[in-house]
């Protein structure tokens, strides 16, 4: 089998009695956006922080394009970083900021590392602010900065922590594409850390979903969203509905589970996991659910009354009671008008139905 | 995070060893070894040699003598009293003074607030040793301070308490107020910054729940600046139980504070053991005023 | 927001009386053509001109400089290494006796530390036979010790405010730490190193009670000339060198006052400008 790109094997790190990673195994290939997701204290930035050397792993190793980076200083490492504050050398100009790891290419001659400057606040569209002094541009220019100064020294592997979260929502947005334009031209392989799902889904090749120091699922964004397959990933990416159930039997190419607080059975996707009379977790996700005021001939398919809804513009949610659960159900409003845009209102019966494709079933 | 990485790095060099050794080493050699000659000294025997003291080569080795008489020499029991008494009259009304000025300074537009605090900070810049020295000139029996205090005080009593001057060199009175003048700054600052931090959308809110403004200044203003106010007076306090150029030049020398004690036993009575005892009472006096000071000022810093 | 400001204002306006009429009562004096220094006798400036063509005053200022910029510069070297040992370097042993070390001499009486360097000096003289003479050497020495704490105490709090971030980034971008100590560390708190020389500087040249102990024959600092004339009594001349170190530092102050408004004024601008071209 070929060495992958960036190999992260059995690595733990404890500070003291906490333990902040524990044994997280992963591989990253080469050219590919790969984010590590999850909530404050998860573990990914302390991971970040052993890949760019500043934290020694307790146990396990990293290796880089086949080379074991255990005991390398960062400053000897190929990696570099975009840092959450960016870390912007506040006494440099911008030019001076995008050039300061140049200086240790003693092979590079001055008129070559002007280039690369050059070329660099040129990739960021920096060039009219190269003279600047840090305190002089915007928090997005910053950004750039941080960006251009971790891509001069051409790294192997360029790591950015919340590389979003200080921009403003609006400048969120595009500068999430500009970034992945940006990796495309160059090719530097990319670790993103983030809290924020949306940012992942849009910006990785591939997911790690980090929890309480451990990795509880890789995969690309699709997968993580269709596939989860622990409750903790599919509650942690997006929102859904869960419902204890229990497993009645296998229905090739489907599970039959009994869901009482849907007060019936369901149809399921089948999980090879799974085993007669097993309690598992029923999951489904609010816009997989149809909303009708006729039953619908869905396998799956339950009657409730509308409790309480929110009427967003494009789309509604609704919460909808059946016999012993509050479902929550996503609507498109895609007709016209005052009152007829709302599928159903206040206190209406509703038929609830979800393709059996849709059901996930969480086993533990 | 972890910040042990940062040193590891350093040691490779030696780089961690001179940085903390260099200033260390210093502070080691020339404060925390004299003052521990100074511990030591507290319990040798004075002699009429050159130096005057010694650890006897006989027994008594250790002579508490010196402490026996801070503790039972009316002298220097009421050194001790008077120290504390004028550094606390000093703290307090540095309090009352400082207070209502530095809360008017917060009150103030902005621009006229910078002024101002850089008048507040101004004197701190100046000699101390000049200051004092100017209450000199304004205490002095013939000065038109001292005559404008007399004019007032003889329209106010009557004929027969009229006097040609108000004594007030040379008295605890003129201790006081040189020190209240001198360490008032110490006071206005560290409330200045904890009045400064407080929300004004708590004053606000208190009023908006039926409070006056007495009331607003007793229930959410004063509580939140108690760390600044114990900060302060410690500030104040501290320096003063020590001093020995104000009581010098304006105090009464038959009402010596402790500072003055140890100077005059250290160079005029040649008694070095004694001088050392003293010092060594000041400053068990003042471990718990200063670790008061450091439990609030944490208090104070920890509030931003 | 303009709540009780009468009260407040009429307050404030007494304590800065109660701050600047001394010294302007000492302004004024200091033209007094009466010997009797606190009788006003006309107005005179012979007090500066005998002031000035004193050779022993005009010593006492230059032995007072002299040992205030050596000993703030070696104060500031020493005070900022501390500084940044005790804001860096976490774990070391000995560490609680060193932070003691530097905090200690802030709060320690003079009269203590100048009696303790005194013996100090003299004991050492016994047993090492140095220093041969108290003076300039013992001067300067005890200033230092007294004025790093100072720095350290400005330094280390500026430290810890500063950005880890920025130290790690040059580390990740290929600098060895002694690299980032210059490169970035050093004039990032470069601010805080000025305001600690200038503290050490102004503590060194304001001091009398550690002066007085530590000096010896034939050194006598500006301070100590003032000291042992005003222990005598009130006297025309000093009025007119109070004056003049009074003006000399009011107006310093003023000046940096100016100085950093219109630097924050600045600021204030550039922050505006890279607002509008937020993009």
């Amino acid at each position: 089998m070929e060495e992958p790109f960036l190999r992260i094997e059995g690595v733990s790190k404890s500070f003291g009695v906490f333990q902040a990673v524990k044994d997280v195994s992963l591989t990253v290939g080469k050219g590919e956006i790969f984010a590590l997701l999850g909530g404050s204290g998860c573990g990914k930035t302390t991971l970040l922080r052993m890949l760019a050397g500043f934290e020694e792993p307790t146990a396990g190793k990293i290796f880089l394009d086949g080379r074991d980076m255990s005991g390398v200083p960062p400053w000897e490492r190929p990696v570099h970083m975009m840092f959450q504050s960016y870390a912007i050398f506040p006494h440099m100009t911008v030019e001076a900021n995008v050039g300061y790891g140049l200086k240790h290419e003693k092979a590079m001659s001055k008129a070559d590392r002007a280039a690369r400057v050059a070329e660099m606040l040129d990739l960021v569209q920096l060039t009219p602010f190269a003279k600047r002094k840090p305190h002089q541009i915007s928090g997005g220019q910053r950004q750039r900065v941080a960006l251009a100064r971790a891509l001069a020294r051409q790294p192997k592997l360029l790591l950015l922590d919340e590389p979003l979260a200080a921009l403003d929502k609006k400048l969120r947005e595009h500068t999430q594409f500009e970034l992945m334009s940006i990796q495309e031209r160059t090719g530097v392989t990319f670790i993103v850390v983030t809290h924020d799902q949306e940012e992942a889904m849009t910006l990785a090749d591939r997911i790690a979903v980090m929890d309480k120091g451990e990795v509880k699922q890789i995969g690309s964004p699709t997968e993580i969203y269709e596939f989860p397959n622990s409750r903790f990933v599919a509650g942690f990416i997006g929102s859904v509905n869960s419902f204890e159930a229990t497993v009645i039997g296998r229905e090739r190419p489907h599970l039959r589970l009994s869901v009482p607080g849907l007060g019936g059975e369901v149809l399921a996707r089948d999980v090879p996991a799974a085993v007669e009379g097993q309690k598992v977790t029923l999951a489904v996700r609010p816009e997989k659910i149809l909303l009708g005021k006729e039953r619908s001939a869905s396998a799956n398919s339950f009657q409730g009354h509308v409790k309480d809804l929110a009427y967003f513009g494009k789309d509604s949610l609704y919460r909808v009671a059946l016999p012993d659960a509050l479902v929550q159900a996503h609507a498109v409003n895609a007709r016209r008008g005052d009152e007829g845009a709302r599928v159903a209102d206040w206190n209406d019966d509703v038929w609830l139905s979800f393709e059996p494709a849709s059901a996930i079933v969480l086993v533990g | 995070m972890s910040t042990e990485g940062f040193s590891r790095w350093f040691d490779r060099k030696g780089w961690v060893g001179l940085v903390i050794g260099l200033p260390y080493v210093w502070l080691v050699v020339l404060f925390l070894l004299p003052f521990l000659i100074v511990l030591a000294m507290s319990v040798a025997t004075n002699t009429p040699t050159a130096p005057p003291f010694s650890f006897g080569g006989e027994h008594p080795w250790i002579n508490l003598g010196a402490y026996e008489r801070i503790a039972t020499d009316g002298l220097y029991v009421r050194a001790f009293l008077t120290s504390i008494f004028n550094a606390f009259v000093s703290a307090m009304l540095c309090l009352l003074i400082g207070y209502p000025m530095a809360l008017g300074l917060t009150r103030v537009s902005k621009s006229w607030r910078n002024i101002l605090l850089m008048l507040v900070i101004l004197p701190f810049w100046t000699s101390f040793l000049l200051r004092v020295y100017a209450w000199m000139g304004l205490m002095g029996k013939n000065s038109w301070f001292n005559g404008l205090l007399t004019d007032a005080w003889n329209f106010l009593v009557p004929i027969d308490w009229a006097v040609k001057s108000i004594p007030m060199m040379n008295s605890n009175f003129a201790v006081v107020l040189v020190m209240v003048y001198t360490y008032l700054p110490f006071m206005i600052l560290p409330l200045y910054a904890s009045l400064e931090r407080l929300d004004p959308n708590l004053d606000e809110a208190a009023m908006d729940l039926g409070s006056r403004p007495a009331q607003v200044f007793r229930d959410v203003t004063l509580p939140q600046s108690l760390p600044g106010i114990i900060a302060g007076g410690m500030l104040v306090f501290i320096p003063a139980a020590g001093e020995l150029v104000i009581p010098t030049l304006v105090g009464n020398a038959s009402q010596p504070m402790i500072g003055r004690l140890i100077s005059d036993e250290f160079s005029q009575a040649r008694d070095w053991p004694m001088a050392a005892a003293i010092a060594v009472a000041l400053l068990v006096l003042m471990v718990v005023p200063t670790m008061i000071y450091s439990h609030y000022q944490a208090k104070a810093e920890g509030s931003k | 927001m303009k709540r009780r400001s009468t009260f407040l204002m009429i307050v404030l306006g007494f304590g800065f009386a109660f701050f600047y009429i001394p010294i302007l009562s000492m302004i004024v004096y200091s033209f007094n053509a009466s010997r009797l220094a606190t009788v006003w006798g006309g107005f005179s400036t012979k007090w500066y001109v005998s002031l000035l063509s004193n050779d022993k005053v005009i010593d006492a200022l230059f032995l007072s400089l002299k040992i205030a910029v050596i000993s703030a510069t070696v104060a500031t070297i020493l005070g900022t290494m501390a500084g940044i040992a005790l804001a860096r370097f976490t774990k070391f042993r000995g560490r609680v006796l060193f932070s003691g070390l530097v905090t200690a001499p802030l709060i320690m009486p003079e009269v203590i530390t100048g009696i303790s360097s005194l013996i100090f000096f003299i004991l050492m003289a016994d047993w090492v036979g140095w220093p041969g003479a108290r003076g300039f050497s013992t001067i300067t020495l005890a200033h230092i010790t007294f004025s790093m704490v100072f720095v350290t105490t400005i330094v280390q709090a500026r430290m810890i405010q500063s950005d880890r971030a920025i130290e790690e980034a040059a580390m990740d971008l290929g600098s060895r730490p002694w690299q980032v100590m210059f490169d970035i560390t050093l004039p990032v708190i470069s601010p805080a190193i000025m305001s600690g020389w200038l503290l050490a500087f102004t503590i060194s040249l304001d001091d009398v009670v550690i002066t007085s102990f530590t000096t010896g024959p034939g050194s006598t600092t500006l301070p100590l000339l003032i000291w042992s004339k005003v222990k005598l009594g009130v006297t025309p001349d000093i009025n007119a060198l109070a004056t003049l170190m009074v003006l000399t530092v009011g107006a310093g102050v003023v000046a940096a006052g100016i100085i950093m408004t219109r630097a924050e004024r600045r600021r204030l601008a550039d922050e505006r400008m890279a607002f509008r071209n937020n993009d």
